[in-house]
C-alpha cells in the first residue's frame, strides 16, 4: 500500500492525478472532489467499476475517458459484481503467474451513485460485501436520480421535491425517509464502513485510505451535494456540504468490523436543519406554514440519531 | 498446481457433467456462477473440483444470474479465461448482462442448458431461452447429445477467445433430455483438451496497468451504429474461425463438427430442420421411414444458431420438395422464429422449397420418433401434391383439439 501524504491541501492537490479534468460532470457537482481524492490518496493501480449515473455518463463519453486507471461500467446496479469478478481474476492470475506484473499493488473500487446504491444495485452491492472480496465501495451519495432529471430514490429525505415526489398543494414532497445505508452495511459485517463530506477534506482521505488498506469490503458512503437538483449557486457547494455537516444531516463517523464507532467530526456550534433545508431550493416549500412540521420532524430525527451515534461512539459495542 | 483427475478412455457423463469437465480441462480462471435447475450440476460439480483441489481458478458463488454474468464481465476484461452455466430465468435474468458482454466483446462461455420461460412454470427443457439469446450477439453452438456438450465447449473457447472473433460463446443442450441423460463421452486426456485450448491471452486487459483501459464507454447516435455494425460482422466472420475450430478439433477427436449437419440430405425429398436432441429422433425416424415407406427423407440440423449459417441452410436444402421447420419454443403470436429464418433462407433458392412450421416439446413435452415420422409423411405429401396441405402451423403433440394457423392453395 502507498498512500500519499496529507498533510496539507495544497500539497495533497498536487499528488499522482488520474482522473482528469476534462470531464462533462455539472460545474460545482462535488462527484469529482470525491472522485479526485480517492484516486489521489493512493499511489496504488486501481481498477474502478462505475455503475450508470452522473459520473459515469460525464467522463466515459467514446472517444474520451477521464480515467487515466482501469475503469469499467456495465449497467446500473452491477459495479459491485464487475468489481468481484476483476478482484477474483487478479487472485486468480495471481496465483497462476499469469498478470502482466506480479508484483503490482492493486485496489479495487467501486462507484454508485444512491440510486443505484441504495435502490437499483443493493443487492449486487450486498452480494459482494457479504462474499467478503477485497474492494472498497464508495456511494456519491446526492440523494436523487439527478442523472436523469432528479427522481427520488430511497436516500432522499423526507420533505424534499423531486420530479416523482414532488411537493405541490397536497404534498410536501418525499413522504419517506432516507435509508439508512451505513447502518446496513455496517450490520453486513464489513470491516470498514464510513459516512465522509468532501468539506471535510482531511477526515474523507483518511477515511478513503483505511478503506484502501483494510482487507476485505469496505463501504463509504460519502455526501455529494448536487447544485442542480438541490437547487443551489454552483459555487457554494462546500458552503452547502459545511451546512450538511454543522446540521448534521450529514454526520461523519466511521464504523469498524461492525461495532466500533467513531465520530470523525464533531461541529463546534451546531446549527439547525432549517438553515441547511434554507438554503436549498428542493426544500423552499417546507418553509410554508402548513409543511413546517416537516422541518420540525427532521430536527427531531436529527437529534435523535446524532444522540444515538454518540452513544454508540460511548458504549463502543 | 491443480491435482490430476483419472478419466477413463470412455466415460458414462451426463451433459452437465459433461460441460463441468470441459471446464476443469480447460483451465478456467474464474467461473461466477448461480445454480438453477437443469444446470445446476455444472456448478456443483465444478464446486468439487475447487473443494478437491482439481482446478486452480476462483471459484465465485454471486447472489444472482445478473451477477453472475456482471462478474463474470468483470473477470473476463481482467484479462482471464471466464465461464459460467445458466438455464431458463436465470438466463432471462442475464439477458441485459449478456448484451454488455458482447458489446465489450469479452470472450465469456456460457453452458445454458435449455429449460422453458415461465409462466406456468416449467423446469423442463424447451428453446425458449436459446431463442431469447438470439439477438444479444453471442455465439450460439447447440449439442444435441453430452459428448458434443463437452466438445463444443472446449471448441467454444477456441472460438470465442481467438483475437480475430473476441466474441462470448454460448453452448446450448437440451435440459434434462441431454443434462441428465447419462451417456457414452469419450473425453480428451488433460494434456491434449488443454492444448487444444491454448494459453489464455488477454487483449485490452484491465490488469496491466502500463496500459490504462476505459471499458463500457457510452456512445449515442454518433458512434453506437459504428461499433454495433463492427459487432455485427465480427459476428458473421467468425464463421471461419468456426470452421476451422472444428476442423483442429476433428484431428485430436475424430469427430467432426459442422456449422449445418446434414444427414441423408444428398437424394432427400423431405425434410426436417430441427435443434437440440430433436436432431437424433428426427434421424431415427429419417432411417426407418427410407426402409419402412420409400420416403426419401433427411434431416438438417444447426449446429451453430448464431452466427445463422443463412448460406449453408440455403444448400443444404437447395433440392429438397417439402420441409418441415420444428420449433421449441412458444412463438407468442408469430411463425416460430427459427421458422421464419429458415424460410427467409431458401425464399431465395431457384427451387423454392414448400416450407412449414412445427411447434412442439413445449415445457419439455417427448418429442418421438412417431411423431417425427407423421411429420416427414405429412412432407411427402405435400411434396406430391406440389403444396402445403395442412396449415402452415401446426402445434404438433399438444393435447385436446388440433391447432393451426394459415392455409395456403399453393407453396
Amino acid at each position: 500500500m502507498a498512500t500519499t501524504s496529507i498533510k496539507n491541501l495544497k500539497e495533497f492537490s498536487t499528488t499522482n492525478d488520474r482522473f482528469e479534468g476534462a470531464h462533462t460532470l455539472c460545474p460545482g457537482c462535488a462527484h469529482s472532489m470525491i472522485v479526485r481524492e480517492l484516486m489521489n490518496c493512493t499511489d496504488d493501480n486501481l481498477v474502478i467499476g462505475s455503475n450508470t449515473g452522473c459520473l459515469e455518463v460525464s467522463t466515459a463519453v467514446y472517444p474520451f475517458t477521464s480515467w487515466d486507471t482501469s475503469w469499467i461500467h456495465i449497467g446500473f446496479e452491477n459495479a459491485a459484481s464487475a468489481i468481484s469478478g476483476a478482484e477474483a481474476m487478479h487472485k486468480a492470475r495471481k496465483k497462476k503467474g499469469t498478470l502482466k506484473d506480479n508484483d503490482a499493488s492493486v485496489k479495487f473500487v467501486a462507484f454508485g451513485g444512491d440510486g443505484s446504491t441504495f435502490d437499483i444495485g443493493f443487492q449486487w452491492l450486498s452480494g459482494a460485501i457479504e462474499r467478503g472480496h477485497d474492494f472498497t465501495y464508495i456511494c456519491l451519495d446526492n440523494e436523487n436520480y439527478a442523472n436523469t432529471g432528479g427522481q427520488r430514490s430511497s436516500a432522499t429525505p423526507i420533505g424534499s421535491t423531486t420530479s416523482t415526489a414532488q411537493a405541490g398543494t397536497h404534498s410536501y414532497g418525499k413522504k419517506e425517509k432516507k435509508k439508512d445505508i451505513v447502518a446496513i452495511m455496517a450490520a453486513h459485517g464489513a470491516p470498514y464502513v464510513a459516512q465522509l463530506a468532501p468539506n471535510k477534506w482531511k477526515a474523507m482521505a483518511k477515511g478513503f485510505q483505511k478503506a484502501l488498506e483494510t482487507e476485505g469490503p469496505c463501504f463509504i458512503n460519502t455526501v455529494s451535494p448536487c447544485c442542480t437538483e438541490w437547487r443551489f449557486d454552483p459555487k457554494d457547494t462546500i458552503g452547502i456540504t459545511d451546512l450538511a455537516t454543522d446540521s448534521l444531516m450529514f454526520p461523519v463517523y466511521e464504523i469498524i468490523d461492525g461495532h466500533e464507532l467513531n465520530i470523525l467530526y464533531r461541529p463546534k456550534t451546531v446549527i439547525k436543519v432549517e438553515e441547511y433545508m434554507g438554503a436549498q431550493g428542493r426544500y423552499k416549500h417546507l418553509f410554508k406554514p402548513e409543511y413546517r412540521h416537516i422541518i420540525d420532524k427532521v430536527q427531531k430525527d436529527i437529534d435523535e440519531q446524532w444522540d444515538y451515534l454518540q452513544r454508540r461512539e460511548e458504549a463502543r459495542i | 498446481m491443480a491435482v490430476k483427475y483419472d478419466l477413463n478412455e470412455r466415460e458414462v457423463w451426463d451433459g452437465n457433467f459433461a460441460a463441468s469437465q470441459s471446464l476443469r480441462q480447460a483451465k478456467v480462471d474464474v467461473v461466477a456462477a448461480y445454480p438453477i435447475t437443469p444446470s445446476t450440476p455444472i456448478v456443483e460439480n465444478y464446486g468439487s473440483y475447487v473443494a478437491n483441489g482439481y482446478v486452480d481458478g476462483e471459484f465465485v458463488m454471486v447472489e444472482s444470474e445478473h451477477a453472475a454474468m456482471s462478474a463474470c464481465v468483470g473477470a473476463s476484461a481482467s484479462g482471464g479465461r471466464v465461464s459460467t452455466a445458466t438455464s431458463s430465468q436465470g438466463f432471462a435474468l442475464m439477458v441485459e448482462v449478456l448484451y454488455q458482454a458482447s458489446g465489450m466483446r469479452l470472450p465469456i462461455v456460457l453452458n445454458v442448458v435449455n429449460r422453458a420461460l415461465a409462466s406456468p412454470l416449467n423446469v423442463r427443457g424447451d428453446h425458449s431461452d436459446m431463442y431469447l439469446g438470439r439477438d444479444s450477439g453471442w455465439i450460439q453452438v447447440d449439442a444435441f447429445n453430452a459428448q458434443e456438450a463437452y466438445d463444443l465447449a472446449l471448441c467454444a473457447f477456441k472460438i470465442g477467445e481467438n483475437h480475430t472473433v473476441r466474441l462470448p460463446v454460448m453452448v446450448h443442450q437440451d435440459g434434462f433430455i441431454t443434462s441428465h441423460t447419462a451417456q457414452n463421452v469419450y473425453p480428451l486426456s488433460d494434456e491434449v483438451a488443454y492444448d487444444f485450448v491454448g494459453d489464455f491471452k488477454p487483449v485490452d486487459d484491465m490488469l496491466d496497468f502500463s496500459r490504462p483501459i476505459t471499458y463500457g464507454a457510452q456512445t449515442e447516435e454518433d458512434w453506437h451504429f459504428e461499433h454495433k455494425a463492427r459487432q455485427h460482422k465480427a459476428l458473421f466472420d467468425s464463421r471461419e474461425v468456426i470452421d476451422a475450430v472444428f476442423a483442429e478439433f476433428e484431428k485430436i477427436s475424430g469427430r467432426a463438427y459442422k456449422r449445418v449437419e446434414s444427414y441423408d440430405m444428398e437424394d432427400a425429398e423431405v425434410a426436417i430442420v430441427a435443434l437440440g436432441t430433436t436432431v437424433e429422433t428426427a434421424r431415427v425416424a429419417a432411417s426407418e421411414l427410407r426402409s419402412e415407406d420409400g420416403i426419401k427423407a433427411g434431416v438438417v440440423a444447426i449446429r451453430n444458431f448464431r452466427p445463422f449459417p443463412f448460406d449453408k441452410v440455403r444448400e443444404a436444402l437447395a433440392n429438397v420438395k417439402s420441409i418441415a421447420v420444428l420449433d421449441r419454443s412458444s412463438p407468442g403470436g408469430a411463425m416460430g422464429a427459427f421458422f421464419n429464418e429458415v424460410s427467409a433462407a431458401i425464399y431465395s433458392t431457384p427451387n423454392r422449397p414448400l416450407v412449414t412450421n412445427y411447434i412442439y416439446g413445449l415445457g419439455g413435452r417427448d418429442f418421438s420418433i412417431e411423431e417425427a415420422k407423421r411429420i416427414f409423411k405429412e412432407q411427402k405429401e405435400n411434396a406430391d401434391a406440389g403444396h402445403i396441405m395442412t396449415d402452415i402451423q401446426q402445434f404438433s403433440g399438444l393435447r385436446g383439439p388440433s391447432l393451426g394457423f394459415f392455409k395456403t392453395k399453393r407453396g
